[in-house]
Order: structure tokens, then sequence, then C-alpha cells
């Protein structure tokens, strides 16, 4: 597989399973939550790294895993103590986010070749050049398999759990009553975007990586009248956006993951202007037409 | 035999006490209305039945056995606003989540499910809308899907939340023949209610509710303007008396 090759299919592979389990949040009117996460998982690898000393992808997606919940718990506990939801957000983040930060900057930074920049904008450009090597053998990029890995999770959880996250995605209290444990099935989300985040991390970074959690899912949410569309949808133009950002970031020499972030706002906009069925366009149409 | 039996039901909100020592039972085949001014805590009493907030304290029986042993029997009508109406769903969608219990939350629904949740949608009136995303209906079409839904779960206890608040003509008559259906099966019906014009006419009890139980009986003897007076303070004055 040639360099541009892999590079494609990383952007494809982080689009796809952000684009799906960020579907979900946005649905659960969540999406600040994945802000919040994508910065806050950075903790969760420098810690998987102080534990374990090495960088393999099973300690980190542990760690982001276990900071991903956490964070989604101390948001919800500051919240029940009476703090604003959004306050709680802000305050939660920013403060395991700047923990990490302060780690990096130690000599903790220097062997985890991790630094500030790298962390909050990726380089996908390095991907296919940390490999995979099992007996000599070499596996291909690392960041594919731990995309690929975390795919077929999300999707498994996903198809498994498809009704109760429905149910309690739309009607929360309903759900308790009828038996769903609902704590369960939020914290299960939260864990599948924790992993989805720290599985791009390397590739588009802590702030674009909310552009591929929550912009393809906003525009699902736009496009489609039943939820197994909006999943399959997102997780399409997520991977679409990967596309078409890496086809202009080559032609005008950009940075690749910005340009695929670009992307979803690009196919964002197109669907908020044209879409069929309300979007801006035919909504003047038919104001046009009614007052003619 | 009690359908329900609340014993010392207790809730604060922010150590602000929302409901103090409710207490009553209701028997079996019974319309209740729910009556009080607004921040009475009528909504809150609903969810604290149904065990979906908090209580300090108190105990709810169902069919003589804690709540968590019988929640199979209970039916709920949440208010109409307490969900995300541009949720991608249909309308049959949203009635089958009532038989899911009965389907399982693994498996697939079979035809006979798809059946009955058309049965409960023609029995409000729905059919012709079921394959419609829940956006696109107005909101006595919504209050109809969730009767509908309530209906699928065949439960033996309804409570309801303000199923009337907003709906047109056709959706108002399809609550009250769902109601007398119910009561005529025995099914027992509480109902928070804001119309004080209509109580009369739809239940056979009232539970008249200020932050206390004020009273608790049939609507004969309890829908009285003195009771009125005491649960609303001087504000029912303005009331037609003659309804009450």
């Amino acid at each position: 597989m040639s360099y541009s090759g892999w590079i494609i299919i990383t952007g494809v592979l982080v689009g796809l399973t952000c684009g799906i389990t960020g579907s979900l949040i946005v649905l659960r009117k969540t999406a600040m939550l994945a802000d919040a996460i994508s910065h806050t998982v950075l903790l969760g690898i420098v810690g998987a790294f102080l534990v374990t000393q090495s960088l393999n992808g099973l300690p980190m997606l542990i760690g982001a895993s276990i900071v991903g919940i956490l964070t989604a718990f101390l948001i919800e506990t500051l919240n029940k103590q009476g703090v604003q939801k959004d306050a709680s957000i802000g305050v939660i983040f920013t403060t395991l986010f700047a923990l990490a930060v302060v780690l990096i900057s130690t000599s903790i930074g220097k062997q985890v070749h991790l630094d500030t920049e790298h962390a909050l904008m990726g380089e996908i450009a390095f991907v296919p050049w940390n490999r995979l090597v099992f007996r000599g053998i070499d596996l291909g990029p690392k960041a594919i398999w731990m995309l690929g890995s975390v795919l077929l999770i999300s999707l498994v959880v996903i198809l498994l759990f498809y009704k109760q996250i429905k149910i309690s995605t739309f009607d929360h209290h309903f759900a308790i009553l009828i038996g769903i444990p609902v704590t369960l099935i939020h914290y299960l989300i939260t864990t599948l975007v924790s992993l989805a985040t720290v599985a791009s991390f390397n590739s588009v970074g802590a702030i674009l990586v909310v552009a591929m959690l929550i912009v393809p899912g906003a525009t699902a949410y736009l496009l489609s009248e039943r939820l197994v569309h909006v999943i399959v949808l997102s997780g399409i133009i997520g991977a679409l956006s990967a596309l078409i950002g890496y086809y202009f970031a080559v032609k005008w020499n950009v940075s690749i993951s910005g340009s695929m972030a670009s992307a979803t706002g690009l196919v964002f906009m197109l669907a908020f202007l044209f879409n069929p069925r309300d979007g801006l366009c035919i909504k003047l149409w038919r104001q046009l037409n009614s007052k003619g | 035999m009690h359908a329900l039996e609340i014993s010392n039901i207790s809730v604060s909100y922010n150590k602000q006490p929302v409901l103090e020592n409710i207490s009553f039972t209701v028997a079996p085949g019974t319309l209740t209305g729910i009556i009080g001014p607004n921040g009475a805590g009528k909504s809150s009493l609903i969810k604290a039945i149904l065990g979906l907030i908090s209580k300090r304290s108190g105990e709810v029986k169902v069919y003589q056995k804690p709540l968590s042993k019988h929640k199979h029997l209970i039916g709920y009508v949440p208010q109409r606003n307490e969900v995300d109406w541009d949720f991608p769903i249909n309308a049959r969608d949203v009635v089958l989540m009532g038989r899911y219990r009965k389907i399982g939350f693994f498996k697939k629904s079979k035809k006979q499910d798809i059946e009955w949740a058309d049965q409960c949608l023609a029995k409000v009136g729905m059919l012709d809308y079921a394959e419609r995303q829940i956006s696109q209906l107005s909101g006595g079409q919504q209050q109809r899907i969730f009767l509908a839904r309530a209906l699928a779960q065949d439960a033996s206890i309804y409570l309801m939340d303000e199923p009337f608040a907003g709906v047109d003509a056709a959706t108002e008559k399809a609550i009250i023949q769902l109601m007398k259906d119910w009561k005529a099966n025995d099914k027992t019906v509480l109902v928070v209610h804001h119309d004080l014009q209509t109580v009369t006419d739809y239940f056979d009890h009232v539970l008249l509710l200020n932050k206390q139980c004020i009273q608790y009986g049939t609507t004969h003897h309890v829908f009285t303007h003195e009771n009125l007076e005491k649960t609303f303070g001087g504000r029912v004055s303005f009331l037609n008396q003659a309804t009450v």
C-alpha cells in the first residue's frame, strides 16, 4: 500500500468510527460531552504511559475509557450538586486537560513523544510510519489496527444494545420504567466516544476529532427520519468528509487533518441549506410561495 | 384489594420540600384526577410514585407488592414536552416501545408485535400515521401516539401527566374513550389534570394536592368549593361556582 493510500484509509476509518459513535451523542444532546472527552482522554493516554511505561494501543484505550467515564461522572456529580451543566463541563474538562498538559511538559512528555501541539492538532501524515510489527512481519500502520478494532467494538455494541440506546435516548423516564439500565447505557456510549477519540487522536488531534464526532452526526440528523439511518449516514458522511478533505489538502498543500475537519463543516452547510425536507432554501422557497 | 397504596411520600428539590407525607390508596377500576395549583407537585407525585425521581421517604405498593416487583403492571404517559419530538423515529416504533418488555430487548419485533402496535394505533385513530416521523404530527396526534404506547404496555394501572393539555377535540375524545374502556376492564387510572371545569365529567375520584394531600375520595364528596379553596388558596373564587 502506498503512503497516501494508508493516509486515506486512516482518514476514512476516523470518519466512520467518529461518525457512528458521534451520532449517538448528538441525538442525546450531549455533544459538548464529546468536546470535553476529546480533551481529557489526553490524561488517559499519559496515565496509561505512566502505569505501563509504553505507548501500546490497549493500555491507551483502557486509560482513555477510564478517563472518559471519569469525565462524564465528574460533570454529572457537579451538576447534581447545583453547578450549571455547561459550567460543570467547562470546569472538569479544562482541569483534567490542564493536568495532562502539565504532565506532558515534564520529562514524561519527552518519553511519550507527545507535545501539546501534536495532541491538539494530530498529524495524520506521520501515521503510515508508525507500524505494527509482529514476529518480524509488518502488519501496516498501528493506527489502522487501533481504529479498525474500535470501529468493530462500536458496531457490535450498537447492534447489541440498539433498542436500549434508542429508548433511553428518546424517552429517558420511560426507559427507566420498562427496566432499561439507563445509567449503564449512558456510560457505555461515553466509553465508545472515548475509544473513538483516542483511536483518532494521533491522526487528527483533540480539537479536530470533535468535528469528526459532532458534525457528521448533526448533518445526518438533518437528513434522516430513522435512527438506523442517522447512525449509518453519519458514518458515511464522516468517511466522505475525510476523502473530500484529503483531496483538497493535497491539491492546495495544506494540513490534512484540518482539511478533513473543514470538509465536515462543508457537508453540514450543504445539508443545512439544500436538504429537501426542511433545508433553509426549501423553507425560504415555501415562504415565498405562500406569500405570492 | 388496593391497586395502589401510597404511604408517606416526601420529596425535596434543592432542600425545598415539594411533597410532604402523601398517603392515599386507590381502588381498582377507578379514574382519579390529580388536581392542584401550579407548583403543587402533581407531576412530581407521579414521578415519585414511578420511582423516576428520588424520594426523601415513602413507599409505593402495587397490588400489595413493592413497585419493583410489579413494575410491569404500570403504564405511563409522560407530559408531551418531556421528549424530543425531532427524534428520528416513526409513530409505530414509538408504540412498539410499549411492548419491548414482552418482545425482549435483544430480539427483533415479530409480526404479531407489529400487528399489536397497529391495533393500538387504530384504537386512538392513528393507524394512518404509523409510518410518519413523529415531528410531522400535530401536538394532539403526538399525544395519541403516547396513548397508543401506553395501550401497548397492556398495564393494569395507568399514570398520565396532563394528557389533555393543549390537545384538539379528537384527541380529547380518544383519551376519554380510552379511560372508559380501561375502567370497564377494571384498570386503574390516575391523571394529572388542570382543567377544573371538566373534573366532574372525567373522573370518579379526585386527589386534591398542594404539596400535601388535601383530600382524596370520590369526586362527589371531595370536589367541593370548600376543599378547592383549601387547595388553591383564595384563587379559586373566580371559577364558575356552578361547575363545582
